[in-house]
């Protein structure tokens, strides 16, 4: 056990160093600091005694122990729209984020489970057949534009006129299929409670959570139909195995194989997926925080971006890198907690 | 190579026709419906300056009092415009042509910049073994636990901050084939390294190498053959991803400009007027996107099904 910790010590902090190399490059890359300090009127020599003092004119290797050294003790640098320490931003979008990431997990799991469950014992069933099928259509379509349909249907509402509106049927159908749009579709809302430091949350008033339901069933989209496909084949997979047939044998009621004997091993592989995905989600959160304009860390990724706020565009991408490490340490160790025939130093057993 | 067959020799074709893949082909109606569809847009999408009434990417085309003009079924359309227009007036019907074009080219190219970059050092990886294998797996490790979309991101955001957004307007769909292409190699990496696994202590192996063959030679020539099922099924679900991961770039405003839109750029700037009622803007690209990724997408999942290769999981 110490072995592997710290083999993915190592593994993690060789991650970390990989990423602040090229995220050093790229501030090293990226325009020139003393033209963004100074105006047009300071003349050349000046700006060279500005660059000494600054430590610019130094080798590459220098300014990068300089750079990580300040990294490590959680200096990033000034945002320049912002005009405050990076590390303060980001730590003020950073609630926002995870609350949606939290509901859409929860939406995930909620939901995949049962249905990927339920469709592993009964693969010929109608309800197994429509959500195999809804899940290929489900992967097929870019998040974003779930997004756009949900907003569509729910926030500005559809009129539909299709049927004739004499007959009592056509009209009850208009009626039926026509939304009202009232969901809203923009921002975190105006109803937040503060719990601590900058984390204002939404789950704790009505409109808050109507403004994350729409934000959360669009990441969640993504990732669901993923998570029922894989819990329903290895589920199936597990239903094959000889431990299952024995406790059906032994006259174990058909519920606690299913949920107690079965799920527990297919939950295995579901958690290392799972952890992958998580930094899937991130990625996604980019694209559903733009389109709702849900003021977390993708949406201010995207702005620094626009704005070429360079100090900012670094500190996300070693803070996004940590969180990636940390997950993925996070979950091989639970792996090997609960999966005790893993080889966890990859030593012959 | 000569196409007349002898009884004993089939050609080609006749192998092709007497497979398993062309006997399943012909009993499953999804599979057929898909590839058809599949077929029919892709030549739209190349016959698409034929196929226009307009040219979308000449201004002298565009009137600006056209704009936002609904699809034939709802009340206000113009008999010009079958499918409405976009907010600069450009007939949707003819830029959705053209934006599938665009997807379609960077789809295809992206791939195939995955496809030889994954398979050579995937090829290298389990043939060499050591630690060639070591550095290229840990490599694509890395790289995938960081999830392809977020590295495209990346990349596309830092290329865009460095060029400048009017050089990078300008080689979009390069920029966009190598950032996609970049970001989704350790997919076929990791596939065409396990296949060449199982394959390399074959016996065919041992007797190219005891001819004296050359690794390159036995790699390229003996192994790859055998690893083509798995690399065939993989790249169907690529396309289908690397049109998504476009498409998500240019919504994020890091793709195609919207003066030459693909089918991403052209949901962004559909989405601008979605609150003003304008939905078949933004819609009507999405709804192309949707069937062209759903129709790739399924027939990916009948050629895993018929093929059934060791995929790697996860």
């Amino acid at each position: 056990m110490i072995a592997f910790l710290i083999k993915r010590l190592m593994h993690a902090i060789l991650v970390m160093f990989v990423i602040s190399v090229l995220a050093f490059a790229i501030q090293d890359n990226l325009g020139d600091p003393v033209q963004q300090m100074v105006g047009q009127s300071v003349p050349e020599s000046e700006r060279e005694a500005i660059r000494e003092r600054l430590g610019l004119n130094d080798p590459f290797l220098v300014q990068y122990v300089r750079f990580a050294k300040n990294a490590v003790q959680g200096d990033f640098g000034y945002s320049y729209f912002y005009r405050e320490p990076a590390l303060e931003v980001i730590a003020r979008h950073l609630p926002a984020t995870l609350e949606l990431v939290f509901a859409a997990t929860l939406i995930i799991v909620l939901l995949s489970v049962p249905i990927g469950v339920y469709s592993a014992i009964k693969p010929r069933s109608l309800f197994s057949r429509f959500f195999m099928g809804a899940s290929i259509i489900g992967i097929s379509i870019p998040v974003f534009l779930t997004a756009i349909v949900l907003i569509q249907i729910f926030a500005i509402g559809i009129t539909i006129n299709f049927f004739p509106p004499e007959t009592a049927w056509g009209a009850w159908l208009n009626s039926a299929l026509s939304t009202q749009g009232n969901m809203p579709s923009f921002g975190r809302g105006h109803d937040l409670v503060h719990v601590a430091g900058h984390w204002d949350t939404n789950l704790a008033t009505w409109d808050g959570i109507k403004h994350l339901v729409l934000p959360a069933i669009s990441l969640a989209s993504i990732m669901l139909p993923l998570f029922i496909r894989l819990i329903r084949a290895e589920m199936m997979e597990v239903l094959q195995s000889e431990y299952v047939k024995y406790a059906r044998a032994k006259g174990i009621s058909m519920r606690r194989v299913y949920f107690v004997h079965a799920l527990k091993n297919t939950m295995l592989p579901v958690i290392t997926v799972g952890g992958v995905q998580i930094g899937t989600m991130v990625a996604y959160t980019i694209l559903t925080e733009t389109v709702f304009q849900w003021p977390g860390m993708g949406l201010m990724f995207l702005d620094a971006i626009n704005r070429a706020d360079i100090p900012l565009i670094v500190s996300y991408l070693m803070i996004v890198g940590v969180i990636f490490v940390v997950t993925n340490t996070i979950v091989d160790l639970i792996y090997g907690f609960v999966n005790p025939t893993v080889k966890l130093t990859g030593k012959p057993a | 190579m000569t196409t007349s067959s002898t009884p004993t020799v089939p050609s080609r074709w006749e192998r092709f026709r007497d497979s398993f893949l062309w006997y399943s082909f012909k009993r499953d109606r999804t599979a057929q419906l898909c590839l058809a569809v599949f077929i029919c847009m892709v030549i739209a999408a190349f016959a698409s300056p034929l196929l226009a009434p307009t040219d979308p990417y000449d201004l002298r085309h565009i009137d600006i009092l056209d704009s936002e003009l609904p699809p034939f079924w709802i009340d206000g359309s113009d008999e010009r415009y079958v499918l409405g227009t976009d907010a600069q007036g450009r007939d949707l019907w003819s830029i959705v042509l053209y934006g599938t074009r665009v997807s379609l080219l960077i789809g295809f190219g992206a791939v195939l910049l995955q496809a030889l970059l994954g398979v050579t050092f995937g090829l290298m990886a389990g043939y060499l073994g050591g630690r060639v294998d070591a550095f290229l797996m840990r490599l694509a490790d890395i790289q995938l636990s960081f999830s392809t979309l977020m590295v495209a991101i990346v990349v596309g955001a830092v290329v865009k901050a460095t060029m400048g957004s009017a050089f990078y307007s300008q080689y979009a769909v390069l920029m966009l084939i190598l950032i996609i292409g970049l970001a989704e190699w350790p997919q076929y990496a990791r596939t065409v390294r396990a296949s060449v696994l199982a394959e390399k202590n074959k016996e065919y192996v041992d007797a190219a190498r005891v001819m004296g063959l050359r690794s390159r030679r036995i790699m390229f020539r003996h192994v790859l053959p055998n690893t083509l099922s798995p690399i065939f099924v993989i790249s169907t679900v690529q396309i289908a991803n690397a049109i998504i991961s476009e498409a998500a770039l240019s919504f994020l405003g890091l793709g195609m400009p919207e003066t030459h839109p693909s089918l991403g750029s052209l949901i962004k700037a559909g989405f601008d007027y979605i609150q003003s009622g304008s939905w078949w803007i933004t819609l009507i690209p999405g709804a192309v996107l949707v069937v062209l990724v759903l129709s790739i997408n399924l027939l990916g999942d009948w050629l895993r099904d018929v093929m059934n290769p060791r995929l790697y999981k996860g």
